[in-house]
């Protein structure tokens, strides 16, 4: 295991290269630079204060000499100055994490607490009136946009509930109840899709283990049908769910931008809007490259649990 | 062909779907014929009316027919989605079968680009992308585009892999076809079905995305009449004219439930092996 764990680090690391490659170059395939951007049409510039500019961001330098020397700052963490605001973009980022990460936890905890139960259910039934009604009702959420589905909700509940998303933020630390009955709303919108997607995943994987010849050993031998379902096929069927959970927490991680948006949320998704539409460049390298590191951790974190969970893979 | 296509008739989920996709290409082939008025026309007396007889959807902030906006919308959805799949699937499957055919080095370096696409979260990766191109129409459909190939080479390569050592592959190479035609003409057609499955559940997804990033202001741009766009300015009046925001998200999930049916079919019949699953 501890082999798999250190290979399955180091194997990171070029793709983490390749990201960063990535995200350094989106930046400088902008047309026309960065200091023509920010100078705009605003006034006349000397030729002689354009470079003075250039060479202030570096940018007189050869490509190759610009991405040693931000990578060279990235990997001592530091990820840049905010144009706009003048602080670190990682002090930036860390301050509004807590929220972003909150709201991604609280959407997966939703989904895995509506879509397995509900694919056990589906599973069970197969081919009954019930298993249909579910299957569409979940292809039905994985097509509601979620701005939309959030929009919508803040709209029943301003009608019906007299209730309207809090206007600022509160920690978890600060007041359990008061965070909850702000998290709770978004969590719903941004996990609905995700139970779907772990609807229809525990469904099919609990099917094909219920067709496997150690469950018919299982009945033969007389267990009862809860036992055969909860003591021998579930724990089995849900191990392919693993490395699902795994690429939700991307789809998740860009859906904080829209549901942070509707609700006003201030986390790192509405950060990254935020900085786009502020042309404020490091910032918005900044942000989505610490969102795709944690992307790729949390990959790495589900191979390894995977790993742990089924011997196959180490071994294999 | 057509007797593979008859448990597609038989099921009627994949029919509803079908229709519903229909009732979409259709109102957008025949937007300016259905649509009760012009959809960028301002009547700013008529702002903000509720749903009525002249107006089933009601009006928007300037008055404009939000019926007639949601029918022209259809166009914007349906061009962004199937432009920016084509160049998906084209430029993924081309590097897919490429990739999985030669193997060596052409196959490590696709999969190490096609790994560092995969490593960003897929509606960033699209934010990131329109961003740089600046926003609009057609640069959002290049960030989809740009963020779906990666998908259609993965599933374009597996079956490659398997395709290449069989006998009428071996025959062809054997017979001196030179590797375009070999991976053209005697692999793809066998490599198709999950391609096709990948391309009818990536345009729900691809019209999901466009409505995002228009919401967010960075797609389509007014006064084109996008849904993500029209949701986006009903937003500041949520309690005084939902129905800004009704209509148009509705008409997402009809477009997005169609393919989404569609392609959950597809799947079934095409993978024999998922059937019923």
């Amino acid at each position: 295991m501890r082999r798999y764990v250190l290979v399955r680090t180091l194997s990171i690391l070029p793709t983490l290269i390749g990201v960063s490659v990535a995200v350094f170059l989106m930046i400088r395939l902008i047309p026309g630079t960065i200091v023509e951007q920010m100078i705009g049409t605003e006034g006349t510039y000397s030729e002689q204060s354009m470079r003075a500019l250039r060479a202030f961001f570096g940018l007189d330098q050869p490509i190759h000499v610009q991405y040693g020397r931000w990578l060279g700052q990235v990997l001592r963490g530091d990820l840049g100055t905010s144009w706009r605001t003048g602080l670190p973009v990682l002090q930036m980022i860390t301050s509004r994490l807590q929220v972003t990460l909150e709201l991604t936890l609280g959407a997966m905890l939703v989904a895995l607490a509506v879509g397995i139960p509900l694919g056990i259910v589906s599973a069970r039934r197969e081919n009954t009136r019930l298993d249909h009604t579910v299957r569409v009702v979940s292809l039905f959420s994985l097509s509601i946009p979620v701005f939309w589905q959030a929009t919508m909700l803040i709209l029943a509940t301003s009608l019906w509930l007299d209730w309207a998303p809090a206007v600022d933020f509160v920690s978890p630390f600060t007041s359990l109840r008061a965070n909850l009955a702000i998290i709770a709303l978004p969590s719903l919108a941004l996990g609905t899709a995700v139970a779907a997607v772990f609807m229809r995943m525990t469904r099919s994987t609990l099917l094909e283990v219920m067709r496997q010849d150690y469950i018919r050993t299982a009945r033969a031998k007389g267990l009862r049908e809860p036992a055969v379902v909860w003591g021998h096929a579930l724990k089995n069927s849900l191990i392919p769910l693993i490395t699902v959970v795994g690429v939700q927490v991307g789809y998740l991680l860009g859906g904080v931008v829209v549901t942070e948006e509707v609700f006003t949320l201030p986390g790192v998704g509405r950060l990254i809007l935020w900085a786009v539409f502020q042309r404020d460049y490091p910032l918005v390298q900044g942000t989505i490259l610490f969102v795709s590191l944690l992307f790729m951790l949390s990959n790495l974190l589900v191979d390894l649990v995977y790993a742990y969970v089924d011997p196959r893979i180490r071994y294999g | 062909m057509a007797e593979a296509l008859r448990p597609l008739l038989r099921n009627r989920l994949v029919l509803f779907g079908t229709a519903l996709i229909l009732l979409v290409v259709l109102l957008a082939a025949f937007a300016d014929l259905v649509a009760p008025y012009d959809p960028t026309e301002m009547k700013v007396a008529d702002a903000l009316k509720r749903p009525s007889a002249p107006h089933p959807f009601g009006t928007d902030r300037f008055g404009r027919d939000v019926l007639s906006r949601t029918i022209h919308g259809s166009r914007i959805a349906l061009g962004v989605a199937l432009s920016s799949i084509a160049i998906a699937f084209a430029a993924g499957t081309v590097l897919g079968l490429v990739g999985g055919y030669t193997g060596g080095w052409p196959d490590l370096v696709i999969g190490r680009v096609m790994d560092v696409l995969f490593s960003f979260p897929t509606l960033i990766l699209a934010i990131g992308i329109a961003a740089m191109l600046g926003p609009g129409l057609n640069n959002a459909a290049l960030a989809i585009a740009v963020v779906y190939a990666p998908l259609f080479s993965r599933v374009a390569r597996g079956p490659v892999i398997a395709e290449r050592e069989k006998d009428h592959v071996v025959a062809a190479q054997g017979l001196g076809a030179g590797w375009p035609r070999v991976v053209f003409r005697h692999i793809l057609p066998n490599v198709l079905a999950p391609l096709i499955v990948q391309a009818s559940v990536s345009l729900a997804f691809a019209i999901l995305i466009e409505a995002s990033l228009s919401y967010l202001g960075l797609g389509t741009q007014p006064p084109d009449p996008s849904w993500g766009t029209m949701l986006n300015e009903g937003r500041t009046y949520l309690e005084t004219a939902p129905w800004m925001s009704i209509f148009p998200g509705l008409a997402i999930m009809v477009a997005v439930f169609g393919f989404n049916l569609l392609g959950d079919g597809l799947r079934d019949i095409l993978d024999p092996q998922l059937r019923g699953r």
